[in-house]
């Protein structure tokens, strides 16, 4: 059944690719992507926009199911048969496909210089010296709450821990709506849309992470456990059975208008809007104490490398630096409204959620979440061991402290920082 | 004399006869190549281990490492001791429940048999994602029946939601796997009870014993090697399983690992799961250990219970 897919898929990738250059003697750069969601902005946004800049030079967009594309990628690039654009997964991922010499260098690439170190930390070396995938977007986390609920409980949007606390209170009080929309259920929610959300708060985003990879703090450290001992806190506002309740359901419990707060990614924003039938509004992680410098987290997402292979890396490059310039990063942004340009210059965006999201930015310090780099390498798995203990904490199944030590054994059995 | 060299002379010439070869061909190539040579694939791979981009052999370093890291033995014993009681609970309640559901349907008296055969006997046909995303939506305590329909008959305070919680989730999955499949013992005690000579019946009520009795005395020891072949099946059933947990807890088989069993414990193993890379080598290494359980348990049953299993001929 796979290996057919995978000949489907590869022989389907070929017709495009032949099409595509039979149809002129420009020369035509193929992109291997798993978006297949976003084919027809590339088609009608992205690619003609760059095409009109760039004569000569013809892009075409050919993405595979996201379940298949690694393996179907790593096929194509044994093979030979692979796109000159590769869209990259951030971490682990992408670096084996760099090591194995399959992605090529792109550390001077014209346009480099327009992105953070932060925003370059998922396609880069562990020593950060070399980067081989231009950063093209992010998430980011926070709450989105319903506009209209906050406006009838008169309800001030919470910038601090206990002003959190007590709108989740008084909502709780009213009872017209659940307090907070998430579920233990699908595990994945409780980590990243919870720890991952109001972690960075405590653990002083890129400080704490940066000290956690080298070994001077650990997951047992009060930064670290304190957003458990937060989390903990959460399970008396969330719904009935939130034990049993999926992801999509807390989605449909606050877009249905039941729930008045979700703990949010930014890639939500676009479905939200589409479904939800009253205002909404978001806000940052709420911090101790007003005034204290705030971190969100902002997750390197996706990005784009060269083909090592490619026999068009001229061109290529070329596509990249544009893929790198504000230019795109404007179209990108509107295009698909919650993720966001990891791009230095600032994006002018229409979707009033999404630019509530994107102005953080500008007053919090971003952050990735802690656990993707270098982190999740070994067994146990961090990130999967972060899912099960940060549900188990707002179940109330393990104390935050068990939790913690849980993760810290785990991890201190296969990873030993460099000194 | 004479027909004694006839015969011998047949015997020498009996030709070597092709077709058994040709009819056995097509079987023996598809099974060889689909579950024979995979099978000592799994078993190869789980003698090698991948280090630094070539695989290396390393004996039994990996069931080692299965057995001796707690990293993995945890999780290991973890999902044995589920599977072990997923199997219980489909032993205790399915087959027994199959056995009745056969005996009341094999009663001639009553009616519309035909319909409840395939009523009970539709779910087992059914897809593993439909099974576990119905049941994920009936048991759902926000949108699901279940809460409400408990709540009409007052016993809403018995609900909870449990699929999420940790002492409940792997039994409410067996129950709904004994849902699913109750219909194929169902079936095979069915047709053992409608194989029941009339004869034997018939003189068992010249003697006297009618009704119940007559179930436990007469018809069941007639239908126990159907019975332990359910059992068998059902073993091997249980001990593959993977569809409906990955289907209705994903594949870190929340909640806390609580509804791990082996099948999504290799999964993990050897695809991966999200930040976690797949390991093939030890991935091969559960499959291997899960062939091994599943076959001592069909040599027990082959060799103990089989043997003993009194043969009646009619």
């Amino acid at each position: 059944m796979k290996t057919k897919l995978l000949t489907a898929l590869l022989l389907g990738t070929s017709i495009l690719g032949t099409t595509g250059m039979a149809l002129a003697d420009d020369v035509t750069l193929n992109i291997e992507s798993w978006r297949g969601d976003d084919l027809t902005i590339w088609k009608d946004k992205l690619i003609p926009a760059f095409e009109a800049k760039n004569p000569g030079i013809k892009v075409v967009f050919a993405p595979s199911a996201p379940t298949e594309y690694d393996a179907a990628l790593g096929a194509k690039l044994t093979a030979g048969s692979a796109g000159d654009l590769i869209t990259c997964r951030p971490f682990d991922k992408s670096l084996e496909l760099f090591k194995k010499g399959n992605l090529a260098d792109l550390t001077s690439l014209p346009g480099m210089e327009n992105f953070s170190p932060v925003a370059k930390s998922a396609w880069q070396t562990d020593d950060g010296k070399s980067s081989f995938c231009v950063p093209m977007a992010s998430v980011i986390h926070g709450f989105i709450y319903n506009k209209d609920a906050f406006d009838k409980l008169g309800l001030k949007v919470p910038t601090t821990r206990d002003e959190f606390f007590a709108v989740l209170d008084k909502i709780k009080a009213d009872g017209t709506y659940i307090p907070m929309a998430m579920g233990t259920k699908d595990l994945w929610e409780a980590a990243t849309m919870g720890y991952q959300n109001i972690g960075p708060n405590y653990w002083k985003g890129e400080d704490g992470r940066a000290a956690l990879i080298k070994g001077d703090q650990k997951l047992t450290d009060k930064d670290w456990v304190a957003p458990y001992e937060e989390l903990a806190k959460w399970k008396p506002y969330l719904g009935d059975g939130f034990e049993a309740q999926t992801y999509p359901d807390s989605q449909n419990l606050f877009t249905l208008g039941r729930a008045a707060i979700y703990p949010a990614g930014s890639w939500e924003i676009g479905l939200f809007n589409t479904q939800a039938q009253f205002k909404m509004g978001a806000f940052p992680p709420p911090v101790e104490k007003a005034g204290d410098t705030c971190y969100i987290s902002d997750h390197t997402d996706i990005g784009m490398g060269l083909n090592a292979a490619s026999k068009h890396s001229e061109e290529a490059k070329k596509f990249l630096s544009w893929v790198a310039s504000p230019d795109f990063a404007t179209i990108y942004a509107n295009a698909l409204p919650g993720f966001f340009s990891l791009n230095s210059s600032p994006v002018k965006m229409e979707d009033p959620l999404a630019q509530e999201f994107v102005s953080w930015r500008g007053k919090c310090k971003s952050t990735i979440r802690s656990t993707y780099q270098i982190l999740s390498r070994g067994t146990p798995n961090l990130e999967n061991e972060t899912w099960v203990e940060s549900a188990n904490v707002i179940n109330g199944t393990d104390t935050p402290e068990a939790a913690a030590k849980k993760l810290r054994t785990g991890l201190d059995s296969w990873y030993k920082p460099a000194k | 004399m004479a027909t004694e060299t006839m015969a011998a002379e047949k015997r020498a010439k009996r030709p070597i006869r092709w077709h058994v070869g040709v009819f056995l061909a097509p079987a023996v190539l598809v099974y060889t190549a689909f579950m024979i040579l995979p099978l000592f694939g799994t078993l190869q791979l789980s003698l090698f281990r991948n280090i630094e981009q070539s695989q290396v052999f390393v004996g039994l370093g990996n069931f080692r490492t299965l057995f001796g890291d707690p990293n993995w033995s945890v999780n290991f014993w973890n999902a044995l001791r589920n599977n072990l009681w997923f199997f219980i609970i489909h032993m205790l309640v399915q087959n027994p429940i199959g056995i009745l559901l056969a005996a009341l349907l094999s009663s001639p008296r009553l009616r519309f048999t035909a319909f409840y055969r395939t009523a009970i006997f539709v779910p087992t046909i059914l897809s593993f994602v439909i099974v576990g995303f119905a049941w994920k939506l009936i048991l759902s305590p926000i949108w699901g029946v279940a809460p409400h329909l408990m709540d009409l008959v007052g016993l809403k305070s018995f609900f909870t939601p449990w699929l999420g919680k940790e002492q409940y989730a792997l039994t409410a999955l067996s129950l709904v796997s004994v849902w699913q499949f109750v219909g194929i013992p169902m079936m095979l005690i069915y047709a053992a009870l409608l194989s029941i000579p009339d004869e034997v019946i018939e003189a068992a009520e010249c003697d006297g014993i009618t009704g119940l009795a007559q179930f436990w005395k007469i018809k069941l020891p007639l239908i126990l090697p159907s019975i332990g072949i359910i059992s068998i099946l059902t073993f091997v059933g249980n001990f593959n399983a993977f569809d409906l947990i990955y289907t209705a807890q994903g594949a870190l088989a929340g909640p806390n690992y609580s509804t791990d069993i082996l099948g999504t414990f290799l999964y993990r193993a050897f695809f991966g799961f999200q930040l976690q890379v797949g390991d093939p080598n030890m991935g091969a290494a559960i499959a291997t250990i899960m062939f091994l359980i599943i076959l001592a348990g069909v040599c027990v049953y082959l060799f103990l219970v089989q043997t003993r299993l009194r043969r009646y001929q009619f």
